[in-house]
């Protein structure tokens, strides 16, 4: 079996979002970048999925940080790394179609990508990938197991509720989360990834993503009535009695 | 070959709150008439969907299937053309939107708090980044936008009425995605949706033994204990606790939220609770947005000084 796995740096939310000087993009200058933490958990299933006779292809887009974000991937038990050039960065519409050109030239049975990510404004990768490829695809997936030709995927609902799919392959599945937290790779290992490893290059053309929609602003959202800030500890304790529950 | 499309969404043969909220928000938009799509059965509380002026009935089987469910809608946007077509931000919307604007070559907006009608078009406003950073888009018509749960009032689209019903011939599926069973969720030891007072942990907890001192500070407050979703997902707490849309909707008398910066899928989970208290050490962190009292300080101090000061 093959799977691929879509794997996308995003801002890291710990750190201060800006605005740049256009007010419609974020600045990148001081961002700092992380993998998708819905990307981390796909590439788990992946590699829960994988037996030794299985290939897991970590596939991700030319850009800043995407390297290393390879090669942790290896480190991790990835069998190859894949990185996609020649697409300029753009909206996850643009993204798809890049993925879905590469995809197109290789025979994947499950291609699983995060079920979402922060900055996916024009959709989420997965669904605009498979519409793309004309494959099936599930999204809001918590498990994968494998059966003779299909797979049975557990998709989840809100309260706690879940359906069962049954879903021929090839497909593509966005996951919310592995059947086990994701993997640490040691920095030694990523390290030594990064001196025998070698990440393989393809180029995919720059075709546009269909229609789009246009950026007219970017701003913290307007907050309605805001939180009343406490100076302390002992002014919370003062709201808890209030609240009769101290 | 105009108005508005509403994909309606139900569960256990009940239409899900996002299906009047939608209809809320299509109603306000005067953008023309408002169509509902419903699957299954559903059709036959079409007088549920007052606020729609007609029911699209796509038929497909009662239980949500992703390939047949987002087929047709497809059709009943080829049969009807509308201008605008509103699909719910939820695990259901995600499956449909995409292939619907694929299938026709429009442009989608995700994660919408807002949608107005503009000249030729509509303005749009996603929440993104975590719920840090709002995003205005503007769209040529048609569109699809998935509007976020709980940004409209679906009160006001709760409307009783007698809309007109419209059967729609739908092809056959192709049949690579079947639905087997519904699981439902495995009991806790506690049931956070009947719990007076909660006290929620999320990132920044860190580590999964300093979740000892916040159930120390739990149990001297007579609360229960809950999370957000990157707390069940790392295997530290039990899903029966976890608050947002792919968990429970909560609404405490105090809900208390340690370390929660407050996602957009959090906040759908617990924002109906009575009073609301946040203690984060990032002062943007989006969960201040919709807390009646906030505190940027370490949250370890406080639940240190708490406990101390409740012993």
């Amino acid at each position: 079996m093959k799977i691929a796995v879509l794997l996308k740096m995003v801002p890291d939310l710990v750190e201060e979002l800006e605005v740049d000087s256009t007010g419609k993009a974020l600045d990148t200058e001081e961002l700092k970048f992380k993998l998708n933490e819905f990307d981390d958990h796909a590439l788990e299933e992946a590699l829960l999925l994988g037996g030794e006779e299985d290939e897991v292809v970590a596939l991700a887009l030319e850009g800043e940080g995407n390297e290393k974000l390879l090669f942790t991937a290896l480190a991790k038990g990835a069998s190859r790394a894949v990185q996609l050039t020649g697409v300029q960065p753009g909206g996850s519409g643009e993204q798809a179609t890049a993925f879905a050109a590469a995809l197109a030239e290789s025979s994947f049975d499950l291609i699983l990508t995060g079920v979402q990510s922060v900055d996916d404004r024009e959709g989420q990768l997965g669904p605009l990938l498979a519409a793309r490829m004309g494959l099936p695809c599930v999204s809001v997936v918590t498990g994968v197991s494998v059966t003779d030709g299909g797979a049975t995927v557990n998709k989840e609902y809100s309260g706690g509720v879940m359906a069962e799919f049954e879903v021929t392959l090839p497909a593509v599945l966005g996951i919310q989360s592995a059947q086990q937290p994701p993997r640490y790779a040691p920095v030694s290992k990523v390290r030594q990834m990064q001196q025998t490893a070698t990440i393989e290059s393809l180029t995919v053309g720059g075709a546009g993503g269909g229609a789009e929609s246009e950026v007219t602003a970017m701003a913290p959202p307007e907050v309605g009535a805001s939180a009343k800030m406490l100076d302390d500890a002992a002014a919370l304790l003062e709201v808890l009695r209030g609240e009769g529950v101290a | 070959m105009s108005g508005v499309l509403v994909v309606c969404e139900h569960l256990s043969g009940e239409f899900a709150d996002i299906t009047f909220e939608l209809l809320a928000l299509a109603n306000s938009l005067g953008a023309g008439d408002v169509s509902a799509v419903t699957f299954g059965s559903m059709a036959g509380k079409a007088s549920e969907l007052g606020s729609a002026a007609c029911v699209i009935d796509a038929g497909c089987e009662d239980e949500y299937n992703p390939e047949s469910y987002a087929a047709a809608v497809s059709t009943a946007v080829d049969a009807h053309s509308p201008d605008l077509i509103l699909i719910g931000s939820t695990s259901m919307g995600m499956d449909i939107a995409a292939p619907v604007a694929a299938a026709h070559g429009l442009p989608l907006v995700a994660y919408c708090t807002t949608v107005e009608a503009t000249n030729g078009g509509f303005a749009c406003s996603s929440s993104l980044y975590g719920g840090k950073l709002g995003v205005s888009s503007q769209v040529s018509s048609p569109a699809v936008a998935m509007v976020l749960p709980g940004s409209c009032d679906g009160d006001a689209g709760r409307v009783a009425g007698s809309p007109a019903v419209n059967e729609l011939a739908i092809p056959e599926s192709a049949g690579k995605v079947r639905f087997n069973r519904l699981i439902e969720p495995e009991a806790g030891d506690v049931d956070i949706t009947q719990s007076g007072v909660l006290v929620a942990i999320g990132r920044g907890i860190g580590s999964k033994d300093d979740i000892e001192l916040v159930a120390e500070l739990a149990e001297l407050l007579d609360a229960d204990l809950a999370c957000s979703r990157p707390i069940v997902d790392a295997g530290w707490m039990e899903k029966s606790r976890q608050v947002g849309k792919s968990g429970f909707k909560v609404k405490p008398r105090v809900y208390i939220a340690l370390g929660i910066s407050g996602a957009p899928e959090h906040i759908e989970g617990m924002k109906n609770s009575a009073t609301i208290i946040a203690i984060n050490s990032d002062e943007d962190a989006p969960i201040f947005d919709v807390a009646h009292y906030g505190l940027t300080e370490d949250l370890f101090d406080v639940c240190e000084e708490l406990v101390e000061e409740l012993e």
